[in-house]
């Protein structure tokens, strides 16, 4: 074979690679990526219906209820504005706590609870995932913004 | 006054460093011998004063001196007292005071260990270096000084963060460091050829122990890190891509891709621009690992320093590195002489398919990382990208680079013979066949994946044994380098069963128990005996029994815990494991149901891990294979002998200058 045969066919290959692995990324992304919503947009119903996505904000003190099964359990998740019921089915993680930051993977129900299938809580007791704390502040920013467009309003 | 010894020892480090670096680059550049001479002894000095200066911090942990801010933050005096000193890398500024001393100890190795290469490439390889530690140093001297002072003292420290006191906390993050900041070695080496214009055969020979024994600890790093989770997360996954894994993941990929393309350019003079851009690549993802980690950018575990302005200075710091070196890479490259010739079916072009498919497969991998952290910082949302993403895209690219690595050894340098590979490859695939049809047989059900996976690693067996047998009958001398290779390859089979295994096969359940209740799982039944309160020495548990038996007869008595560390009052899952080579059980306690004290029912989830054991096996395996590689004969004799001379004249690129 001809070194310029060779160099054709290594470039071949090399640019199959390459798309086949752009494909196999892009495929991938469109199937994987999971979005992040706070409960206001939520509210909103800027969330989708039949799709994977995570929640995130504060765990409302005394939300947290166990059904009889002993395994499923209910909390809310409020980022201050708004709130979103939550059910889980398993065991929550260590760091889990009523008044702290969470992150829930999972869907909306047509019952209007969002149906976790992973709860992700802080690591260490100063850390909020980042999720959380921007659905947080996101919320008390447009608190603050409509108490001036409506002082003494809602 | 040992903090105040700790600081002025690093201070009294970068000046050395500073120094170091200016005289051993001029000296070289200017060829005067004088300026050389000094990398050896100020690089063994600066090892001297870093070791000085992590001497004085691991003392303060151990002595529980609180009035440093960095003791009293993350440990406490009823810290166990290994675990006090491995706090010493337990915070943002100790795990940097880790790093530059890694980096120093790799300085010292090459000033001992490099008395066969000439004076002006050690100069040149200790003289990057030192640049790399004047960087550090001074990110560390300037934003975060790991002696601050607490005036006046605290009291009581904080504690360490439960979830690193573990034994994984002592030996995980040094192994992890020694093998990012190893590649700094291999990068020191190609610079230092582009500053010489020296790329050659003996060049390619001197760099690749350096980068063996650096991968070789990072494969043990992220392997022990693996573990760890495992183990200690309580859930009973072995990798999460998480992006802090992901960090270590990527200059993993590709140091492997460099440690084979330092094969062809050591055997065959080729591939040295791709080399030496491997190189570069590979340390500026250790580089970016580092700044993953420590910017706080991240949703993780390891995210636990989380100050933007020290993310600013590490960017600056990885732009500098890496646009210099890719410049200079531009630059100098042109001169490079190519190198030997190759056929389309050889062993070369069956390396550099396998390079090219790492270099792609790590490609991916930091785009699923990456592309979250760019669409925040730009505001456009933020996105999580998780596991199915990884898997997906990873897997594919994967599978043909260990289709390549079964069958790379059986082909010839420079031109195989097709016919005679197609012969060999006929066993290969019998014996992978046979094995993606029988082990699901064994285990009753089949699955397409579970089959692909077996077939790999059958097919890497088989392309392994072959080229063993081949070599025999050749009545060739078997050395390390060759068997090392060979236990590697072998160590990818045994990692892809064990993946593939856990994966198809595996199973788990939460449940609620109360004690005396019976669940099974995987031909096991697991009895619930109810917990008690046991006491450590600075935690709380409530520790669950749980009997495991089989036919009656019984596997073992688990005792997985649920601590409460007096500090922090943070709860701990301390899962129980009873390990297996062909299964893990593995038992963790959830949270107690209703009041009830002894009697209370409580969740538990337990899991069936078939053949998890083999993953870190697989891993143990290659990175004993590389140990084998990188100890061969041929890097302990002096370098430099005729023939090598010879070969090295046939392919030498010299610069214009020279």
């Amino acid at each position: 074979m001809k070194p310029r045969h060779q160099r054709m066919i290594a470039i071949t290959a090399g640019v199959t690679l390459i798309a086949v692995a752009a494909a196999l990324v892009l495929n991938a992304f469109q199937g994987n990526v999971v979005f992040f919503f706070s409960p206001s947009q939520i509210a909103a119903k800027e969330a989708p219906l039949d799709r994977t996505f995570r929640v995130g904000g504060m765990v409302e003190k005394g939300s947290l209820k166990r059904r009889a099964d002993g395994l499923t359990v209910e909390f809310v998740v409020t980022d201050t504005a708004k709130t979103i019921p939550v059910v889980y089915s398993g065991i929550l993680p260590d760091l889990f706590k009523e008044g702290k930051g969470v992150v829930a993977q999972g869907k909306l129900g047509p019952d209007g609870a969002f149906h976790a299938s992973e709860v992700l809580a802080k690591h260490d007791e100063n850390y909020m995932p980042p999720e959380a704390a921007h659905a947080l502040s996101k919320a008390e920013a447009e608190k603050a913004a409509k108490s001036v467009v409506s002082p003494g309003g809602s | 006054m040992i903090p105040e010894i700790g600081h002025f020892a690093l201070i009294v480090g970068l000046a050395l460093a500073l120094a170091q670096s200016a005289l051993s680059l001029t000296g070289a550049a200017r060829g005067i011998p004088g300026f050389m001479a000094a990398a050896r002894p100020a690089a063994q000095g600066l090892f001297v004063f870093v070791a000085i200066a992590f001497g004085c911090l691991a003392w303060s942990f151990y002595s529980s001196d609180f009035s440093v801010l960095n003791v009293a933050n993350n440990s406490n005096t009823k810290l166990p007292a290994a675990y006090r000193i491995a706090a010493t890398w337990g915070s943002h500024e100790g795990s940097l005071l880790l790093w530059v001393l890694m980096l120093s100890v790799w300085m010292l190795a090459v000033s001992v260990f490099s008395r066969s290469l000439p004076e002006d490439m050690v100069a040149r390889i200790l003289g990057v270096m030192g640049l790399i530690a004047v960087g550090f140093l001074s990110f560390m001297l300037f934003t975060s000084d790991p002696f601050e002072r607490l005036l006046p003292a605290a009291a009581e420290g904080h504690d360490l963060n439960p979830l690193l006191q573990d034994p994984g906390m002592v030996f995980h993050p040094p192994m992890l460091y020694m093998g990012y900041v190893g590649f700094s070695v291999a990068f020191s080496f190609a610079i230092a050829a582009l500053l010489d214009g020296r790329l050659d055969a003996s060049w390619a020979r001197w760099s690749r122990p350096w980068t063996t024994a650096a991968w070789i600890f990072l494969t043990i790093g992220i392997a022990l890190g693996s573990f760890w989770a495992y183990y200690e997360l309580g859930w009973g996954g072995w990798w999460f891509w998480d992006p802090v894994e992901n960090a270590s993941f990527m200059p993993w990929l590709i140091g492997t891709a460099l440690i084979h393309s330092l094969a062809v350019t050591e055997k065959r003079g080729a591939f040295k621009a791709w080399t030496v851009l491997l190189a570069i690549i590979a340390f500026s993802l250790s580089l970016l690992g580092t700044f993953l980690v420590r910017s706080g950018v991240l949703t993780s575990v390891h995210a636990f320093a989380t100050d933007p302005k020290r993310g600013i200075f590490i960017l600056c710091f990885l732009a500098v590195v890496i646009g210099g070196s890719l410049t200079l890479y531009a630059w100098r490259m042109k001169r490079v002489a190519p190198g030997a010739r190759f056929e389309l079916l050889s062993r070369e072009s069956m390396l550099l398919a396998n390079s090219v498919l790492l270099l792609v497969a790590c490609g991916a991998v930091m785009l699923g990382t990456l592309y979250p952290l760019f669409l925040d910082a730009l505001g456009l949302g933020k996105i999580s990208v998780g596991p199915p993403y990884f898997d997906s895209v990873f897997v594919p690219l994967m599978a043909p680079a260990i289709l390549l690595a079964g069958i790379g050894p059986l082909i010839a340098w420079r031109r195989g013979d097709l016919a005679q590979l197609l012969r060999r490859m006929r066993w290969l695939a019998a014996a992978a066949l046979l094995g993606a049809l029988l082990v699901p047989l064994a285990f009753g059900r089949w699955g397409a994946l579970t089959s692909v996976g077996l077939l790999l690693a059958s097919w890497i067996f088989a392309g392994t044994l072959a080229a063993l047998i081949i070599r025999i009958r050749s009545n060739a001398k078997m050395n390390r380098a060759f068997l090392g290779m060979l236990l590697a390859h072998a160590g990818i089979g045994v990692f892809v069963i064990g993946v593939t295994l856990v994966k198809s096969y595996e199973s788990e359940r939460d449940l609620r128990m109360a004690p005396g209740d019976t669940a099974t799982l995987g031909g096991y039944s697991f009895r619930f005996d109810g917990v008690r309160e046991v006491s450590g020495p600075n935690y709380a548990a409530a520790r669950g029994a749980v009997l495991v038996q089989r036919d009656g007869e019984t596997i073992a008595r688990l005792a997985p815990e649920k601590r409460v560390y007096l500090v922090q009052r943070n709860p701990m899952t301390e899962a129980a494991i009873s390990a297996g080579i062909a299964r893990d059980i593995y038992v963790s306690l959830g949270e107690a149901v209703d009041a009830g004290g002894q009697n209370a029912a409580w969740t538990v989830r337990i899991h069936v891990k078939p053949f998890i054991r083999w993953i870190w096996f697989g891993c143990l395996m290659m990175a004993f294979g590389g140990l084998l590689a990188a100890s061969d004969r041929r890097y302990r004799v002096p370098a430099y002998r005729r023939e090598d001379a010879a070969l090295a004249d046939a392919t030498v690129l010299r610069s214009g200058a020279a």
